[in-house]
């Protein structure tokens, strides 16, 4: 195996009884990298973070994790994982300052040890630190939490969607965390169902019905979107919707913030061709751009698969 | 300046928790019909203000009116006459769809006719006729949110509380739930939605701001963007929401 390589899985499936969580999943992680598994929830995530985990054993399959493989070795990879699962799995009868030093201590390390590496974290929570874990709000649970799973410095963080109902803000600081971590060494593997923070990842694989629709670097997954796409406001957007999806030569178009994001079929078609068919339409204030496509136009354009 | 057209009122209200503010002096108001945005970030006291808003709890002082009902005198009235859904609690995975919606109807005392009438109008307009006994569990959860969401006004409410509806739903599905809101909005009924999807935030009518318990702004997308120099709401957002 290539040694720069941290997770090799190859054609991994697993069902629970007739239900499919993963269809033929193959990837690879460097090391010292930050992927991203980009779908909405029930895509499959979950058992896939699970499997790598170790936690659980897929139907057909490997996964190499360093030397060792996920099934046999699973004792080895353990000690040089941290996990942090979607669902908060703390012991919430035990403080803030008794958890963090109950992990570090099962793999033998100390906070003192890694501290620098949950600093900017820990920093957050510490004025609490004497306070019981199932007593945080949610916003500190996974703060804690993040704490726990990385304070025995493991080459490979895997975090089941950490920023899952987090606001804004906090997720941009999260995100510039989660780089400093892979600038100290570590790799990096996250879930996520937001598909802005695509953006924050080295690669990702877009995740939709257990399958991987597309892994590449998110410039290069927007730089394929192959198409014109063009960003179009009018002073009535209730209507302009409607009518954009009803055009004759419509290819997509979907609401984003304060635009519509619109393709069309035929190839030439200019800014002007869509100005005159608005106009028709009895549109005012006509405001039409051409733009690049993000992440979540081409998660759409494949989900839809046209 | 009280307008009859509007459906929630608020003045001065405070809600504290001990020594601990977590609503301070919320004033504003939501017109009928109107897509009203609720953000802030973690912990700034969306969650508190909701459950004041809802009935379910008591505000510390300041006055309240929804749906012309006053707080203070007619808990229960404001009760029935909203509706609510978050993405945690829903609906009862373990009823089918059709035991669903006439659970929910039951506990807001409509008719078995109208329940009937209802229901067949639901059940086609959502396209469920061949799913109608299945259990809510067997369901993706885009199908969910939609049901949910067309329980949450199935009693026709004067407004609808959505706490983070679309959180972790794909991104086709999240915008066919908008287009429900705005078609629930059309019809008359005023939506209160949190979000933390910044598109999102852009699509309301309206959208406030709390930080550290306070409204500190409030006013429509495109004013906000304007007024902080930011060309959409995430940058807005940002500015604004960690002061």
């Amino acid at each position: 195996m290539n040694s720069e390589i941290m997770v090799e899985a190859r054609d991994l499936c697993k069902n629970y009884g007739t239900v499919t969580a993963l269809d033929h999943v193959s990837f690879s992680v460097n090391k010292a990298e930050l992927f991203g598994f980009i779908g909405p929830d029930g895509a499959g995530k979950t058992t896939l973070l699970r499997i790598l985990a170790t936690m659980l054993k897929p139907d057909t399959g490997t996964v190499r994790i360093g030397e060792y493989d996920a099934v046999n070795d699973y004792r080895k990879i353990r000690n040089m994982i941290g996990y942090m699962p979607g669902k908060f799995s703390l012991y919430q009868d035990l403080t803030v300052e008794e958890n963090l030093q109950f992990f570090a201590g099962i793999f033998g390390s100390t906070i003192k040890d890694n501290y620098y590496l949950i600093n900017d974290i820990y920093d957050q929570i510490s004025p609490f630190k004497n306070r019981q874990a199932g007593k945080l709000s949610g916003g500190m649970k996974q703060k804690l939490a993040l704490s726990c799973a990385m304070i025995h410095k493991p080459d490979l963080l895997l975090l089941d969607e950490p920023t899952t109902g987090v606001d804004a803000v906090s997720r941009k600081e999260f995100w510039e965390m989660l780089r400093k971590r892979k600038e100290d060494g570590i790799t990096i593997i996250v879930s996520t169902p937001y598909m802005d923070e695509a953006g924050k990842c080295d690669r990702v694989a877009l995740f939709q019905n257990s399958k991987i629709l597309s892994t590449d670097t998110p410039e290069n997954i927007t730089a394929n979107y192959g198409s014109v796409l063009f960003a179009v406001r009018t002073s009535n957007m209730y209507t302009l919707i409607h009518d954009l999806k009803y055009c004759p030569t419509v290819r997509s178009a979907h609401s984003f913030g304060q635009y519509i994001h619109y393709t069309d079929k035929e190839i030439n078609a200019t800014m002007s061709d869509i100005e005159y068919y608005l106009r028709g339409k009895g549109h005012s204030e006509i405001e039409i751009r051409q733009i690049d496509a993000t992440v979540e136009d081409c998660f759409m354009r494949l989900m839809l698969n046209d | 300046m009280v307008n009859s057209d509007d459906i929630i009122i608020a003045r001065d209200l405070v809600k504290k928790f001990g020594d601990f503010t977590a609503n301070d002096h919320l004033t504003f108001s939501v017109k009928k019909g109107e897509v009203f945005g609720f953000l802030g970030a973690n912990g700034a006291g969306k969650t508190t203000a909701i459950k004041v808003l809802c009935g379910l709890s008591y505000p510390t002082s300041g006055e309240l009116t929804v749906s012309g009902y006053n707080i203070y005198t007619h808990r229960e009235k404001i009760k029935q006459n909203i509706g609510y859904m978050s993405q945690k609690f829903s609906l009862y995975e373990d009823l089918s769809i059709v035991e669903n919606i006439h659970f929910y109807a039951g506990i807001y005392g409509l008719s078995n006719k109208v329940i009937r009438e209802r229901t067949e109008e639901l059940i086609g307009m959502l396209d469920l006729q061949n799913v109608r006994n299945k259990l809510i569990k067997d369901l993706p959860l885009g199908w969910k949110q939609k049901i949910s969401f067309s329980v949450a006004i199935f009693h026709r409410p004067s407004v609808v509380f959505l706490d983070e509806p679309t959180s972790g739903v794909d991104p086709i599905t999240r915008r066919q739930f908008w287009q429900m809101i705005y078609d629930a909005a059309h019809s008359g009924i005023t939506v209160f939605v949190t979000t933390h999807y910044m598109d999102e935030a852009e699509y309301c009518d309206r959208v406030s701001i709390m930080v550290d318990g306070k409204i500190v702004a409030l006013d429509t997308p495109l004013n906000l963007m304007r007024l902080n120099d930011s060309v959409n709401m995430e940058g807005v957002f940002l500015k604004l929401a960690r002061q």
